[in-house]
């Protein structure tokens, strides 16, 4: 495909075998073409990140997806130290730190509480877009698109195993859309999450391509 | 015997075997009727070189049946046994039943009395233990639930024999002087003198001594016997082991196949049963053939050529009787039907029980030869068939369940095959085998030294004796099941070889090695192992960690600085191992190892340190605000 989008998943959960939602998310994009999938508490047990190599993925894709469990309005701690080392001055931000200007940045969390703990009146008090503003500005300095997020909420309350796969086939749905090129690209930003309203986001295939 | 006789008869037999059995394997028949064969081939109906001796060879023969059972015992754990009690006594008893009555009944139509079709009806009940489980083994089907199934008749057959044996006296025509319980080929003098309870007492006492003996005497003889050193002085306390039971289970009057099984099952969960087995083994192998080919020589085809009819109608009634209602009772216990066909298949046919059993009839007078001798003809023949009615069930009647066919191994028989083979457990592989088994993974160990067999096995390691570097022994341990291999043995050269000989034998096996030094690593790393570790490298690179935070990095960095040496050194380590060419090899170690040290010196110099230090550092942020 002409227009494809190479898309890396920094994968973060320090338990996988114990998830529920998030196995069964990266279980629905692992090996779709031009979609990297990185596991990075498989890779770097003990949290020792090989900087270059990080690096090189990052200017090796188009779309950069982080993936994991919403941690006390955050990521897992493998993730935050991911940042903190991939991210250098004068590779990431800086004079010189361009080299993630213009890619897109998309953050893929699961959240134990539902979306009425979200709210001014709920018990997080702020919105997940709040809590995400981190993450938001993180892309911002470094000159990335931030989309908006890829959530599935109340997790503790999803029971059914085909409400589970159904978020699974929604993730395949977006990551393919993504990386096809058949989002709808201005539509988008007036959503608060990305799977919010999956048949707005998305166009059709049928309708003609302009690229 | 004459000596020269005796080599003369070795020699025959040996051709023979050597001869026919591969042949047979090539041409996709099985070693059982290739020694079938082979025996028809010598006998004196052929070319005449066995004959006479034929009974007495079988005699000695039968003793491979004994040990064939010892080896099976040793596979069985008692809980194992236990859980096959059902099919045992249900429908192992059954099938006995049975068959006993259904053939008994048409003895009686056929004009028989009706005490000796009853006789011939028990007798014939028996199938061939020696070839069932010989050609299911070959086939690997034994684990299958028909393989599980068959063998549980087969064991009530074998215990049945004794009952047997008390009961045939009782159906003699004119009541015989001595009822005895003892085997036929000892007619037993001494236990008729006993009265009946006496009788029981002794055999209780004797299979009570085998099981107390093999608990808790076995074990230090064992390991008396390991500390010296000295393979054959193992071997042959093995052999006495076996023939020892044989002969007191032949004294008051058991069959020693079953003693031998007992005492089986008792030293399933010993450290030394490894060895046993692969000691063992070739005796049974060979005997079995042996027995096998004498088999093939006692056909009598001079009977066959007189009442050819006669003959092959008992030979056709027998294996659809036996057949018809092993299928019956296969669907009645609920046996898929892939598998019951080839349970009923795999059991159709008489067993070498009946010759003793026939022949014991005829000494009391049960039968006469006129009725016997058919008899015993047709159970030979029965059993020749089996082979090829196993062929025809394989080519014809099971390719039409392709679906069903990739039979899951049964857990039964798995649960005591580990994940995980430990060889060598020493200090290091102490380390791994007691991580793996706090994390609930359970390891077979192979360990030689026997002193440290029975402290780890109060601790509840499996751990048994023997060699790793034997093929057979890993064999025995589950090579063939297990998943991983750890090497950790501290013989340079030993290692290396099993390393080879896995990667041959057993080339799904995940190998996990200890490598000596540097160079040791360089040796396996050309092998493909998947893991080297070497034994000093873990240790020194924490003792160096220690030392810089002692020097006053703080802890974190210190760390880090020790794994980003690691990852250096493990890069340079395969890049190495792999750059040096096999001549290079030749090269005297020290002037190598001196020269790798220079290289590694040089390029821990370079990007190391930068590495480490790049992290978090503010300086060219600072510069540039």
């Amino acid at each position: 495909m002409v227009n494809s989008n190479r898309i890396l998943i920094l994968f973060a959960h320090p338990a996988l075998e114990k998830s529920r939602i998030n196995r069964q998310l990266i279980q629905a994009v692992k090996g779709l073409d031009s979609v990297t999938v990185h596991d990075l508490y498989e890779a770097y047990p003990n949290f020792h990140i090989d900087v270059s190599f990080e690096q090189e993925l990052l200017l090796a894709h188009d779309i950069i997806v982080f993936q994991h469990p919403f941690y006390w309005y955050s990521s897992p701690a493998l993730l935050k130290e991911w940042q903190d080392l991939v991210l250098e001055y004068g590779f990431a931000y800086g004079h010189e730190g361009t080299a993630l200007h213009g890619k897109k940045f998309l953050t893929s969390i699961t959240t134990g509480g539902g979306e009425q703990a979200y709210q001014r009146q709920g018990y997080n008090r702020f919105t997940l877009r709040e809590l995400l503003l981190p993450f938001e500005q993180t892309a911002y300095l470094c000159g990335m698109e931030y989309l908006p997020p890829f959530v599935v909420q109340g997790t503790h309350q999803l029971r059914e195993s085909h409400q589970i796969a159904k978020h699974a086939e929604d993730y395949r749905t977006v990551i393919t859309a993504l990386r096809d090129n058949t989002i709808n690209w201005e539509s988008l930003r007036q959503f608060k999450h990305l799977n919010q309203s999956l048949a707005q986001v998305i166009r059709t295939p049928e309708l003609p391509h302009h690229a | 015997m004459h000596s020269e006789d005796f080599f003369f008869q070795a020699f025959v037999y040996l051709v023979a075997a050597v001869l026919s059995v591969p042949v047979a394997k090539r041409l996709g028949l099985g070693s059982v009727l290739g020694y079938l064969i082979a025996g028809v081939i010598i006998g004196p109906f052929v070319l005449g070189f066995v004959g006479k001796e034929g009974s007495d060879v079988m005699h000695f023969a039968e003793f491979g049946v004994v040990m064939m059972l010892f080896l099976v015992g040793l596979e069985l754990q008692p809980s194992l046994l236990w859980r096959l009690r059902l099919p045992i006594l249900g429908l192992g008893g059954l099938q006995v039943t049975v068959t006993a009555l259904v053939v008994a009944g048409l003895g009686v139509l056929y004009g028989l009395p009706w005490t000796m079709a009853l006789a011939v009806g028990l007798i014939l009940a028996m199938s061939s233990t020696a070839i069932v489980l010989q050609t299911l083994n070959e086939k690997g089907l034994m684990k299958t639930e028909a393989g599980q199934s068959s063998f549980s008749v087969l064991l009530f057959q074998d215990i049945a024999v004794i009952p047997i044996l008390a009961l045939l006296p009782l159906l003699a025509i004119k009541t015989s002087a001595s009822v005895s319980l003892a085997a036929a080929e000892q007619t037993a003098e001494h236990s008729s003198a006993l009265a009946g309870w006496q009788q029981a007492l002794l055999v209780i006492g004797t299979v009570g001594g085998i099981i107390i003996a093999g608990r808790f005497l076995m074990r230090p003889v064992f390991r008396f016997i390991a500390n010296t050193q000295l393979r054959e002085v193992f071997t042959a306390t093995a052999l006495l082991l076996v023939i020892g039971i044989a002969l007191a289970m032949q004294k008051v009057g058991l069959s020693p196949a079953l003693g031998t099984f007992v005492a089986g099952v008792v030293l399933a969960d010993n450290e030394y049963r490894h060895e046993l087995e692969t000691d063992i083994e070739p005796f049974k192998g060979l005997l079995l053939g042996l027995f096998f080919i004498s088999v093939g020589a006692s056909i009598n085809f001079n009977l066959l050529i007189e009442q050819p009819l006669l003959i092959l109608g008992v030979v056709f009634a027998l294996i659809l009787v036996k057949f018809a209602v092993l299928f019956g009772l296969g669907r009645f216990f609920k046996l898929e039907l892939s598998q019951n066909l080839l349970f009923a298949f795999a059991l159709a046919q008489g067993g070498e029980f009946a010759f003793v059993l026939f022949s014991f009839a005829l000494q009391n007078n049960v039968l006469t030869a006129a009725v016997a001798g058919p008899l015993i003809a047709a159970v030979a023949l029965s059993m020749m068939m089996t082979p090829l009615i196993m062929i025809l069930h394989d080519q014809w009647v099971q390719p039409r369940f392709v679906t069903s066919a990739p039979q899951p191994e049964a857990d039964t028989i798995d649960d005591n095959e580990n994940p995980v083979i430990i060889a060598g457990f020493g200090r290091f592989g102490q380390v791994v085998g007691r991580l793996l088994l706090a994390n609930g993974f359970k390891t077979t160990v192979l360990e030689q030294s026997p002193g440290q067999i029975e402290m780890l096995r109060r601790f509840g390691f499996k751990v048994f004796y023997g060699d790793a570097s034997r093929i057979d022994l890993l064999r025995a341990a589950g090579a063939q099941q297990a998943r991983l291999l750890v090497v950790a043995i501290d013989e340079r050269e030993k290692a290396l070889h099993i390393v080879d000989q896995v990667r041959k034998h057993f080339p799904h096996l995940k190998i996990l090695a200890r490598a000596i030094d540097r160079g040791h690593a360089y040796e396996l790393i050309r092998r493909g192992v998947e893991v080297v570790e070497r034994e000093m490298f873990g240790s020194a690179l924490e003792m160096g960690v220690e030392a810089l935070k002692l020097l006053g990095l703080r802890s974190y960095k210190a760390h880090r600085a020790g794994h980003t040496f690691k990852h250096h050194d493990e890069a340079a380590l395969h890049e190495l191992a792999h750059a040096m060419g096999e001549e290079k090899v030749l090269v005297a170690r020290s002037r190598q190892l001196a020269r790798d040290l220079e290289q590694l010196l040089q390029s821990d110099n370079q990007d190391l340190v930068h590495d480490v230090d790049r992290a978090w550092d503010t300086s060219v942020l600072r510069k540039d605000a």
